[in-house]
């Protein structure tokens, strides 16, 4: 690597959690979006809807994962979070009751925050009066309690936060956790981003804006990012979770480096609240400051893992600023074929697949790509993994509101 | 005990997870596991299953789960 142009340390990723719709747990999810088994299917929580199917985590029971406690004070996307941190935190062989906490942060990312709540205790507001709306009402919706929970859970009392760039959000919270390490404030932080947005109120949401698709005759084909026929994207839900430690802290205790997060770029659209910039002048930026970051040049970034929502107009703008920044040698895959779209978690669920991607050799297959839309350029995976050996992954992600996060995994 | 603690039991037990063998007489809320917010909602379920009001300041007041079904039978619960 050209290391005279890296602006700044790598650091390593040692731990990974995962909360998806191909699965609960890391191997769960990693073979579901290998083996290219899409999990949209009818929702009866949005039973009536034009749009009235998701992609949800399957069999997931609070009470039986978190205890009868957490179950009813913690709204969804926490306890996703915390299953999956839970995992991460194993996965990496720490154990926190020795670690130094105020060595240790937090930075989540999510977009909604607790929505189920939100819908839930408004209906008791109207039906049934102030009086009955519950104490745990706040305490439940705000989206960086999310936070503060895992560090009740692990005794962290690092710097703590929660970010908020819709789509991008857990790209954007592993970058400014990245930040917060290479700047000595942290050893070891908690990052990734978490959503349970599927709900009657802001399903309707997404799809008045014309955002999500209707094919509701066969939800499991719904998702086919960068096919011809994709009409929008499905919703999802999902936590995925990363352990990053700065790299003398892994050396020092011999942890297991799994993959390296080398780089980081975020950058704004400055064009429209929806809709993606169709010359990408603003994805561009943040896909060069990435690259800059890691003093990766781009012909050596062997695999995208684009944002591919699966609408018509992000595949399209993507692609060609992949193609324009990047170039037309890279294999591209969307895992969102398979997980659907989960928001503010999609950044960190796809940053933990680019692990995976570069310590296995296996770029998993876009699922649903039946027929590649020609003014797609470019090499995208389909039908099977393909095997090869990925030493630079680039993981895209954008947000509503023009926000766009870029992170570079390079093998450890 | 009552009919009324044997319903405060299993409210607890039911919609506040608490584990059933934990549950006495002499318990507070405390040894429970319960919090100020925890009260709120509690005094919210009493009324709803129960049919009498708990007001903010009885709530703050309120120790053992004893006390609170006396409490609660004062002011004519029942079951």
């Amino acid at each position: 690597m050209s290391a005279a142009t890296r602006t700044g340390q790598p650091v390593a990723v040692t731990g990974l959690g995962l909360v998806t719709p191909a699965g609960i747990g890391t191997q769960a999810s990693w073979d579901g979006v290998l083996a290219g088994a899409p999990a949209a299917a009818t929702d009866p929580v949005l039973e009536g809807l034009d749009v009235d199917f998701s992609c949800r985590v399957p069999g997931f029971d609070a009470t039986e994962l978190l205890g009868r406690k957490a179950a009813r004070r913690l709204d969804r996307f926490t306890q996703l979070a915390v299953v999956a941190a839970r995992e991460a935190v194993a996965d990496a062989g720490l154990d926190p009751s020795t670690w130094d906490g105020a060595r240790v942060g937090v930075v989540l990312g999510c977009g909604m925050g607790g929505a189920a709540t939100w819908e839930a205790q408004h209906r008791r507001l109207i039906e049934r009066g102030p009086g009955r709306v519950s104490p745990m009402l706040i305490p439940m919706l705000v989206p960086n309690m999310v936070a503060g929970q895992l560090a009740m859970e692990f005794g962290a009392m690092g710097p703590n936060l929660v970010t908020a760039t819709a789509c991008a959000s857990g790209a954007t919270a592993i970058g400014v956790a990245r930040d917060l390490l290479r700047s000595g404030a942290c050893d070891i932080v908690l990052t990734g981003g978490t959503e349970a947005g599927l709900t009657p109120l802001s399903i309707a949401g997404f799809a008045q804006m014309q955002a999500l698709s209707r094919r509701r005759d066969d939800p499991a084909r719904a998702s086919r990012p960068f096919d011809v026929d994709r009409d929008g994207f499905v919703a999802a839900e999902g936590a995925g979770v990363l352990v990053l430690e700065r790299t003398d802290h892994a050396a020092g205790r011999g942890a297991r480096v799994r993959a390296n997060l080398a780089g980081y770029g975020a950058s704004a659209d400055a064009h429209h609240i929806t809709a993606p910039d169709p010359d990408g002048r603003g994805a561009a930026l943040a896909m060069r400051a990435a690259l800059a970051d890691a003093g990766v040049g781009p012909d050596e970034v062997t695999h995208v893992n684009a944002h591919g929502t699966s609408t018509p107009l992000n595949d399209v703008a993507e692609a060609r600023t992949i193609r324009r920044v990047v170039g037309d040698h890279v294999a591209v895959t969307s895992t969102k074929g398979v997980t659907g779209h989960p928001l503010g978690a999609a950044g960190a669920i796809e940053a933990a697949f680019s692990v995976l991607t570069v310590e296995h050799g296996r770029i998993p297959p876009t699922a649903n790509l039946d027929s590649q839309d020609p003014e797609i350029d470019l090499d995208v995976v389909a039908k099977a993994p393909r095997e090869r050996a990925v030493d630079v992954v680039m993981s895209n992600s954008f947000g509503f509101g023009g926000q766009n996060a870029v992170l570079v995994v390079t093998a450890a | 005990m009552s009919a009324v603690y044997d319903r405060v039991k299993e409210l607890l037990v039911d919609k506040f997870g608490v584990p059933e063998d934990e549950v006495t007489p002499e318990a507070t809320f405390e040894e429970l596991d319960l919090d100020s917010l925890d009260l709120v909602e509690f005094a919210l379920a009493a009324e709803e299953e129960l049919g009498v009001r708990i007001s903010d300041e009885e709530a703050e007041d309120l120790e053992t789960l004893q006390d609170t079904v006396k409490l609660l039978e004062s002011k004519g619960a029942t079951v």
